[in-house]
């Protein structure tokens, strides 16, 4: 069984490990200092694609994320991994989009792409926790979804059988082809670029960069169809403009709060013996504890 | 007609914890707001649940009872609940941030074209000025939010989209008990043929295994919580002692488990659990965003840390500075001679 994979990425600011030299000297963030990675649970979902495709020979899986130019780095990390074809949507319109938004976008990119069988994306981007764009975009393709995947148990006669984690659980379910699956962290992790797939896509590019790239460079692109990635537009999607970013969110940022925690007053103890004893003594008394 | 409508998740025939306190906070914004509170549970043999969330101060449930809605799988439950709100047109319908209601709410507020905030951890009422439209939009609902993996707070609105969609994470709110002696209300029981299709059955649950928590850690008086700090999982076994004298629960932050410490259900923080006990003890946590969104509406929070300088002190009401291998064993000794 053939079958084409469509598969979801996010660019995301790496927040997991906001270190010292990412903090600004109020206690607020620098985001800027945060590196740009692949949204790990897209990590996930790209493993579980390039799984299906290895025990369905020719098979072939598409990429798609939406972001500004330099998510192109992702498409290209996505090749190095073994995806076969990456397509960027970017444009000024998207911006400001919140998941309704992306969803639309994402959709019809999806539409665009045309014939597919699976869609696949994490579970939820680290920058943000919604967990929404995916089911969304089941929902406006018509698909039913499956969320929270762990393991495809089976592929066969249209048919899949997904292991999801639920509260305090797991849970085995059907369903027909086509369809959308988020997968969590807890699926299997990504398999890592593979050198000679590094060596040969490094060069991989949208048409912007390559408008950028000198001409040694342009060169080298004209004999490999591989290497050009797609970069759609919303008119290239036939998107309705007052549906995407900012204009066609529903929901407006009201306002945005840095955490700084204010210092409380407290009482300092030592390792040593009599000051662990003077504290338990304090706390038994004030019951606090016992 | 423009009243609060709340997603009662059930677990069996018994309503969530969650769902119960989003009715609590759902009576406080619809007495604040003059409208009515509407609670809707899809499900099959659900008589008991009139007599589980009345008392908290619904005033009239809708029932889906049908051997087809249960256990919950997406596609029905979002046709029943997309038509429903057509039908009663509520202006805010709250769902638990559970595995459920963040599966589910997408997916409704993608049909219906509203927006919906995703892991509220608060919720008010207010205005909105918009600037552009020149003009002031009154009593919107404010969804609460930490993102950028808890490093900043959010208030997201929906000026124009109805109903103000919310998810909000389990044990934020709290529970109140409105009316004691009130078992039913105005119960509507519907027939569920009228709102879903074949073609919503289409997703079938083959197996499902349940294995109950653990640790009631959500609910534990006493928390001692470890982080990386603790160097080992020999070291962080000392917690699961000083936690038994203590008659406490162990928790710990993420780093902690990522390195083998102890198991995920204890996770406390921005993608685990929020936990607010009496008592937190922090050992080895240094004191990351993620975890403190997690922790700091706790009663007392105790701090062992070799670094005298570690974020989480500033939080602290006691702070120990010292080895956690060094102080734990102390703490231990020390409580068991007093009591």
């Amino acid at each position: 069984m053939k079958l084409h994979i469509i598969v979801l990425a996010k660019q995301v600011p790496d927040t997991r490990n906001v270190g010292q030299q990412a903090m600004n000297a109020d206690g607020t963030i620098n985001r800027s200092a945060l590196p740009a990675i692949f949204n790990p649970e897209d990590l996930n979902a790209l493993e579980q694609a390039l799984q299906i495709k290895e025990a369905n020979p020719g098979s072939s899986i598409t990429v798609l994320t939406m972001g500004p130019y330099r998510a192109a780095d992702i498409l290209r990390e996505a090749l190095y991994r073994g995806a076969d074809e990456g397509v960027l949507l970017t444009d000024r319109a998207f911006a400001g989009a919140d998941t309704l938004a992306t969803s639309y976008a994402i959709a019809s990119a999806i539409r665009k792409i045309g014939s597919y069988d699976i869609v696949l994306c994490g579970r939820q981007a680290i920058d943000g926790d919604t967990a929404q764009v995916g089911p969304q975009v089941a929902q406006q393709l018509g698909l039913p979804q499956i969320t929270y995947s762990r393991r495809i148990a089976a592929l066969q006669d249209g048919k899949i059988t997904v292991e999801r984690s639920i509260e305090n659980g797991v849970e085995l379910v059907e369903a027909p082809l086509p369809l959308l699956l988020t997968v969590d962290g807890s699926a299997a992790a990504c398999r890592p670029c593979n050198a000679y797939r590094m060596l040969r896509f490094h060069r991989a590019a949208i048409p912007t960069e390559q408008a950028t790239a000198d001409y040694r460079y342009k060169q080298s692109l004209s004999s490999d169809e591989a290497l050009s990635l797609k970069e759609w537009s919303l008119a290239d999607i036939n998107g309705d403009a007052t549906r995407c970013g900012l204009a066609g969110s529903p929901t407006k940022v009201r306002k945005v709060e840095n955490i700084i925690f204010q210092a409380k007053e407290s009482k300092r103890f030592s390792a040593d013996d009599d000051d662990i004893k003077s504290l338990v003594d304090e706390l038994l008394a004030n019951h606090t504890i016992g | 007609m423009n009243n609060i409508l709340v997603y009662c998740e059930l677990d069996g025939a018994r309503v969530a914890e969650v769902s119960l306190e989003l009715i609590s906070k759902g009576r406080e914004l619809a007495d604040r707001l003059g409208v009515s509170l509407e609670a809707v549970a899809l499900g099959h043999n659900l008589s008991s649940v009139p007599g589980q969330v009345y008392p908290y101060g619904v005033d009239t449930l809708h029932l889906f009872d049908d051997e087809r809605l249960a256990p919950y799988t997406t596609l029905p439950h979002a046709s029943v609940l997309c038509k429903l709100i057509k039908e009663e047109e509520p202006q805010i319908f709250l769902l638990g941030a559970t595995v459920i209601g963040r599966d589910l709410a997408p997916r409704i507020s993608s049909t219906l074209h509203c927006g919906l905030t995703a892991d509220c951890t608060a919720l008010e009422l207010g205005d909105f000025e918009d600037k552009k439209a020149g003009e002031t939009i009154e009593n919107l609902l404010y969804s609460i939010r930490p993102a950028f993996g808890g490093n900043i707070v959010a208030t997201i609105v929906n000026p124009y989209h109805r109903p103000q969609m919310a998810t909000v994470r389990e044990g934020v709110m709290p529970l109140h008990v409105v009316r004691p002696d009130v078992t039913d209300g105005n119960t509507v029981h519907h027939d569920i043929n009228a709102y879903v299709d074949n073609s919503d059955f289409i997703v079938k649950i083959l197996e499902r295994h349940i294995q109950p928590a653990e640790n009631n850690l959500k609910s534990a008086p006493i928390v001692v919580a470890g982080g990386y700090g603790m160097g080992s999982k020999e070291n962080f076994d000392m917690l699961f002692e000083l936690a038994r004298v203590l008659h406490g629960e162990v928790g710990a932050t993420r780093a902690a488990i990522d390195a083998g410490f102890t198991t995920h259900d204890r996770q406390i923080g921005q993608t685990g659990m929020t936990v607010r006990p009496k008592v937190y003890i922090a050992c080895g946590i240094s004191g990351q965003v993620q975890h403190i969104t997690g922790m700091q509406e706790s009663g007392i929070i105790i701090s062992v840390n070799n670094d005298p300088d570690a974020p989480i002190n500033a939080i602290a009401d006691y702070i120990i500075t010292g080895n956690v291998e060094e102080v734990i064993p102390k703490l231990i000794t020390h409580y068991q001679q007093k009591s």
